[in-house]
């Protein structure tokens, strides 16, 4: 739960499980899943087929929304987003791939509220791996790894759709 | 004052000669070619070494701009930038304000000219009332006070009644007129040539057309009238070959182009460059390449700088608004000795065309240097390349398309019959 | 030659013209103009990208509905917005442009939107402007009109996203137009295979094939079997005179009416950048018709303005 630097990174594929497992319990509040371009993204999706059928999925670019426009600009690939349901009033399940300063997940719901006005959203991530710069939390977490601020989580996919976690060490 | 000028690479085109001599000049005027007169001491002796000594340049189109534009610049400032240039005498349009339509305004700026004592100044008169195009000018009375042609500057000529009378009265008195080939209608408008640049750039056109009928038209009045025609600013193939066959009808006509002329074309408008917007505009490379044929088998007669000064705030506005001209002075004998580089011209044949040929066309006793002329005398270093810097021009208008380039040519002295007009 | 419209980085830094922007950057633009459809649809129509940023709108030619749709784009992308019609009033004054600009750079303005009546009013001025600014050409002359040019290609591309097996025909006065030379340039930079002018020869600018189009005089030929037709706005000042006898005689020959249109593919597309002239270049039952796109144009012409703006804007200082 609290080890410094992990030997070995968690298995994506087990984590996904234990996300889909504390999810299950929120189906009856007739929520939908909305991902975060794009592990997030994916994420959903893959969410969405554990749980079986047809929750209303999304996905969200956030790059009109990032906090450090003025200092990186635009980005050369966006996506548009897409959110094919009513936010007014629906249980939103947000889901990402990892949670570190909370700058994205700000974004997000800046974004999410300019669709309409949800009764309740959910934070999902599959690695929680600390660091946080602003007071969000999430409330379903695959896994919590304490990384230092120069190294870099990222989710893989592969041509199966098997997910992965890599370790990229900061420059 | 008596001069001494040790050892020079003397060029003298008129006379043909080109050879290392010393060249001895006392009371304004050239005393002695390679052996000084006796009983000769000189006052001050210049070291010629590595320098050609050539006749000063004669310019037969610069703009000086007073009276009426002093803003863009001063009889002072440019004439100072004349013998900058090696300049030591020029022509100046008529296109001042008021217009040299009177005698009494061609005697007040020979007059303010002379009390400069640096080039000599030669007016063309106006061709009609305030370049009107409706009444002529009383040409006698202006030859009387100085006027050596006459004159339309750029100025259109549409009624070709007018142009045929003004051709008569002056083949009357056997007075030259100057005349740059435009149809007014066709060129109205425009402020680039009609080519591939103003399609691009969406700037309104001038076609080649424009300067070919205003040729057809003028050559047949000069035919017609037994009129002197000097056709200013060519800037198109075909006008080229309409001149080159006029003359070998034995037409009295003659013809220049603007030193500019023959190294741009009008790719070099770039990106709406206004330094580029010039009349007659820039053409294309076939029109440069025949330009400088024309120049050098003799079709064209003279190369001149066409200085036209231009303030900034004429220049910084967008192109079409921008007014044209490009400073020229000081660029005269760079832009030629640059053009013979690339063409393989020879040194005395290039000189020509900006030293005796312009005088025969002024028909003034300058050009040249025989024991006796005025000592009217261009000293310049042929392997110093200079770098255009608009600060460091003595011409008030900075406005030039040559920014930043290198070019051939350093001039070094100037003498003004006999006195050193300048030093660098 | 610098091409003044990038940075040393190679990023967009003024938007004046299509010609001279390269193929990534063009592509760049309408993807990111495809993500800002999205939010036009949304129950909030903005977002905070330009929050703080100034655009001023400096119109020394009037069209309020240009102006329009760069000041709907601006509040959008949550930036502050001035839009000054300067016309003749403060020229005759004394002060020339660069006063006026200056002026306004100093207001803290970040981004000028120009529309000027002189080809190349807007590289000018961004040639004089502070380093911190940026400049888009919202029409110059006869030279360039680059966010109508980038609208009409998304719009193209949304229809027809196979943009390397498309014939497009532009049709009308050619010479005057600073659409046709964008559309053209935009076109032909996309790899659209074969571009199509079709005018009579007075509005035509002289070697009008070297900027990569077949010439066509006769209407009924030109639009043969093609998929797109771009119809061009004729001015009231031209109906008449030498270079057309009537706007009669004009529609007769090269008025878009549903017999021509039939000679182009059966799924072709009608594009106008407006305002219409109905029954002089476009005959109505074309332009309320059900192949017309002229509506969808506008509509992509807010995305487009501020999918420039946004990459503008963050292309730093």
């Amino acid at each position: 739960m609290h080890a410094s630097i992990p030997p070995s990174l968690p298995d994506a594929e087990r984590l996904v499980d234990a996300l889909t497992a504390q999810l299950r319990p929120l189906l009856g509040q007739d929520p939908a899943l909305v991902g975060i371009h794009s592990g997030g993204a994916w994420l959903a999706q893959r969410l969405r087929d554990e749980l079986g059928g047809d929750i209303p999925l999304g996905a969200l670019d956030i790059s009109f929304y990032r906090d450090d426009f003025k200092r990186i600009g635009l980005h050369t690939q966006t996506k548009p987003s897409n959110i094919p349901f009513e936010v007014e009033d629906r249980h939103i399940i947000l889901v990402d791939d990892v949670l570190y300063t909370g700058r994205t997940i700000r974004g997000a719901m800046n974004e999410l509220f300019d669709y309409g006005r949800p009764a309740r959203i959910t934070l999902a991530v599959l690695v929680d791996r600390g660091g946080r710069e602003l007071p969000i939390e999430a409330q379903v977490v695959g896994a919590r790894l304490h990384l230092l601020p120069g190294q870099n989580l990222e989710l893989l996919r592969d041509g199966n759709g098997r997910f992965s976690l890599k370790l990229h060490e900061g420059s | 004052m008596k001069i001494h000028i040790r050892n020079p690479r003397l060029i003298d085109p008129r006379n043909g000669i080109d050879t290392q001599c010393d060249l001895f000049i006392a009371a304004g005027r050239v005393v002695g070619i390679g052996n000084p007169p006796v009983a000769f001491h000189a006052n001050q002796t210049i070291d010629a070494d590595g320098l050609i000594a050539c006749p000063g340049l004669v310019d037969i189109s610069a703009r000086l701009r007073e009276p009426g534009f002093e803003y863009k610049a001063t009889l002072e400032s440019e004439l100072k930038a004349a013998v900058a240039g090696g300049v030591t005498s020029l022509a100046c349009p008529p296109d001042t304000d008021p217009v040299l339509d009177e005698p009494g305004l061609v005697e007040m700026l020979k007059y303010r000219a002379k009390q400069l004592n640096l080039a000599h100044v030669y007016p063309l008169g106006a061709l009609t009332r305030r370049l009107e195009g409706k009444q002529l000018t009383e040409m006698n009375q202006l030859m009387e006070a100085g006027c050596v042609g006459f004159s339309q500057a750029n100025a259109p000529l549409t009624d070709t009644q007018v142009l045929r009378h003004a051709l008569q009265y002056a083949a009357t008195f056997g007075l030259t007129v100057w005349l740059r080939p435009e149809d007014a209608w066709l060129a109205r408008g425009g402020v680039a040539h009609d080519g591939e640049v103003a399609a691009r750039l969406g700037l309104p056109g001038i076609p080649s057309s424009a300067e070919t009928i205003a040729l057809a038209t003028i050559l047949t009045l000069v035919e017609d009238t037994g009129a002197r025609v000097h056709l200013c600013r060519l800037s198109t193939r075909d006008g080229v070959e309409m001149v080159r066959q006029a003359k070998a009808r034995r037409l009295p006509v003659s013809c220049d182009v603007a030193a500019h002329q023959l190294h741009l074309t009008e790719h070099d408008i770039g990106y709406f460059e206004t330094h580029c917007h010039l009349k007659p505009p820039l053409r294309t490379q076939r029109d440069k390449e025949a330009l400088r044929t024309g120049v050098a088998d003799g079709t064209v007669d003279a190369v001149c700088s066409d200085h036209t000064p231009v303030d900034d705030d004429a220049k910084l506005v967008p192109f079409a608004e921008s007014e044209a001209g490009a400073t020229g002075l000081e660029f005269l004998l760079s832009l030629t000795l640059k053009w013979a580089q690339e063409s393989g011209i020879a040194l005395p044949a290039a000189l020509a065309r900006v030293t005796s040929e312009p005088a025969r066309l002024l028909q003034i006793d300058a050009g040249h240097l025989s024991v006796g002329a005025v000592a009217d005398i261009c000293l310049f270093d042929p392997e110093h390349y200079w770098k255009v810097d608009p600060q460091a021009l003595l011409s008030q208008g900075k406005n030039t398309p040559f920014l930043g380039l290198e070019l051939p040519g350093k001039v070094r002295w100037t003498l003004v019959a006999g006195q050193i007009a300048h030093r660098a | 030659m610098n091409n003044p419209q990038l940075d040393k980085n190679g990023r967009l830094k003024h938007l004046l013209s299509i010609e001279g922007l390269p193929k990534d950057i063009l592509t760049q633009i309408l993807d990111t103009a495809e993500s800002f459809a999205g939010v036009s649809e949304r129950e909030v129509k903005k977002v905070p990208l330009l929050r703080g940023r100034t655009v001023c709108n400096l119109f020394f030619e009037n069209s309020t509905r240009t102006r329009t749709t760069f000041e709907i784009a601006a509040k959008r992308l949550s930036a502050d917005v001035v839009s000054l019609h300067i016309g003749t009033s403060s020229q005759s004054k004394g002060e020339t442009m660069l006063d006026t600009v200056n002026n306004l750079v100093a207001m803290h303005a970040d981004i000028f939107v120009v529309r000027h009546a002189q080809s190349g009013a807007a590289h000018f001025i961004a040639r004089h402007v502070a380093p911190h600014v940026h400049v888009i050409n919202a029409g110059d002359g006869r030279h360039s009109h680059p966010t109508q040019g980038l609208l009409d290609v998304f719009t193209i591309r949304r229809y027809k996203p196979d943009m390397h097996n498309l014939r497009v025909a532009i049709v009308g006065d050619i010479l005057h137009s600073r659409v046709a030379r964008s559309e053209i340039h935009a076109l032909t930079t996309l790899g659209v295979p074969e571009v199509r002018v079709i005018a009579p020869k007075t509005l035509l600018p002289e070697y009008v094939e070297r900027l990569g189009v077949h010439v066509y005089h006769d209407m009924r030929q030109g639009l043969k079997d093609v998929d797109v037709v771009m119809m061009l706005r004729l001015q009231n000042e031209r109906m008449n005179g030498a270079l057309l006898p009537s706007a009669q005689e004009y529609f007769k020959c090269y008025g878009l009416t549903p017999d021509k249109l039939a000679l182009a593919r059966p799924d072709a597309i009608v594009m106008h950048p407006g305002p219409m002239n109905r029954g002089i270049e476009i005959d109505s039952a074309v332009a309320d018709g059900t192949q017309s796109v002229i509506l969808p144009q506008v509509t992509y012409g807010i995305a487009v303005r501020m999918a420039v703006m946004s990459m503008l804007a963050g292309s730093g200082e």
